[in-house]
């Protein structure tokens, strides 16, 4: 492992006094899963680890579906994965979190860590962009909120700044009438990264759709949203016709390259099929 | 580098050591303490074969830094038994030939341990889903789940 000072703040402003002035030599540590693992291996090189788990505020989870949620950036994947409330309200995020390496890692890997290391295959990434959640930043100068939609800006690049840190989560309220889904393809069931990832939202009045979110991992630099099959189901009827229609939409918004794990092709098609899976689950999900 | 004290519960006894910021965990167990259940398979959380209890909670041992440790409580499997007398599940994985090279050995007893906490009656399904992020490279599974089940008094049954 490469040599470096740790520094443990016991509260955010004292992370953010130890963040001021400084640049990409320092790096912050949540659940270490991603962060100690590059060190190990020399993909990073810091002189400064700011070591986050006294930072008891960034654990903090809160709400429900009628009044939002606020997930703290520490929290962890073994909590998404089990926590009722969250299973209840937010079925993809669980989901997403459960999906994450294995015991051993989603017991230390954590929601923000995930989202800040900003891999376009990041599982836990597209339900936060589907569920329309702001990250909540905190930097010198204040608080500021960052739509999930706008976060991402390139493969492993975020609009944080060097001195700023992802304090939580703020996730709407879904309501009575929504429902949820995250699903990814894997060659295998365990520890394994996406393919390809899809998470959908629907909400409904009336049995009519009133909003859609759609949300594709690993087909892009980023995560992404599938606007045009958005659009496509806002203000009809969720008939297994309309579903079918908004995956084919959802192709489009994919721009995958192809790599070891599957061809630009079979992810257009995993694209399609997730789609559709995703919103089926929602559907069922909404109307339940 | 100055090095850093350490101070924690380690199988129930409070212990100090002195370590570098950079050291992991693992390291520190291995090197400074002397326990060498644990062990490093990769090195980058994916074998399982560092796995060890954090405040109760599976965690690979790779993958924390030894000072994000400070007041809190480790267990490995030298401290699962309770001096000489083995827990069920050790004695099933005894009874059942479980070990072959025995490398992956504490790390899935540790996993084990943490599922039988959590779900005293597991399913097959449960087991294997519990026991995924340990790899054996003897491929020895088939014993693993037959014991678990075993200690926990469920019959194996085909999934």
């Amino acid at each position: 492992m490469r040599r470096f000072e740790l520094v443990t703040p016991a509260s955010v402003d004292e992370c953010l006094r130890a963040l001021k002035g400084r640049g990409p030599e320092v790096k912050v540590l949540a659940g270490g899963t991603d962060l100690i693992a590059q060190l190990k291996v020399g993909m990073l090189n810091v002189a400064t680890v700011v070591d986050l788990s006294a930072v008891s505020d960034l654990r903090m989870l809160d709400g429900d579906a009628q009044s939002g949620f606020r997930i703290g950036a520490a929290v962890t994947a073994r909590t998404l994965e089990r926590d009722p409330r969250l299973r209840a309200a937010l079925p993809s995020l669980s989901e997403s979190g459960a999906l994450v390496g294995s015991i051993q890692i989603r017991n230390l890997a954590t929601l923000g860590g995930n989202v800040c290391n900003a891999a376009p295959s990041a599982d836990m990434a597209p339900p936060l962009v589907a569920l329309d959640a702001d990250a909540v930043i905190a930097g010198s100068s204040g608080r500021r909120k960052v739509p999930m939609a706008s976060f991402f800006t390139g493969v492993r690049q975020t609009v944080l700044a060097p001195d700023e840190l992802l304090v939580e989560f703020a996730v709407p309220p879904t309501g009575p009438r929504s429902g949820g889904a995250y699903l990814r393809h894997t060659p295998r069931r365990e520890l394994d990264i996406a393919v390809v990832g899809v998470a959908s939202q629907i909400w409904l009045t009336d049995g009519v759709c009133r909003k859609a979110r759609i949300a594709l991992a690993a087909v892009a630099p980023t995560p992404v949203r599938a606007t045009t099959a958005e659009h496509a189901l806002e203000g009809q009827p969720v008939t297994p016709q309309a579903i079918a229609r908004a995956a084919d939409l959802a192709v489009e918004a994919a721009r995958p390259i192809s790599d070891q794990r599957g061809s630009a092709e079979f992810r257009h098609h995993l694209v399609r099929v997730l789609t559709r899976r995703t919103l089926t689950i929602a559907l069922e999900r909404a109307t339940a | 580098m100055a090095k850093q004290v350490l101070s924690f519960t380690v199988n129930g006894e409070r212990v100090e050591a002195l370590v570098q910021p950079y050291v992991t965990l693992l390291d520190a167990l291995r090197e400074d303490l002397g326990l060498t259940g644990p062990k490093e398979g990769c090195g980058t959380g994916d074998c399982g074969a560092c796995s060890v209890h954090l405040d109760g909670k599976l965690v690979a041992s790779c993958l924390v830094l030894a000072m994000q440790a400070r007041g809190r409580s480790v267990t490995t499997i030298e401290g699962l038994a309770r001096g000489a007398a083995l827990t069920p599940v050790q004695e099933a994985f005894v009874r059942h030939g479980v070990p072959q090279c025995g490398f992956c050995i504490p790390g899935v007893l540790m996993a084990a341990a943490s599922l039988l906490a959590e779900n005293a009656k597991p399913s097959e399904e449960d087991i294997r889903y519990a026991i995924a992020g340990n790899l054996c490279r003897c491929t020895g599974y088939t014993k693993m789940v037959e014991a678990i089940s075993e200690a926990a008094g469920t019959a194996a049954r085909k999934g």
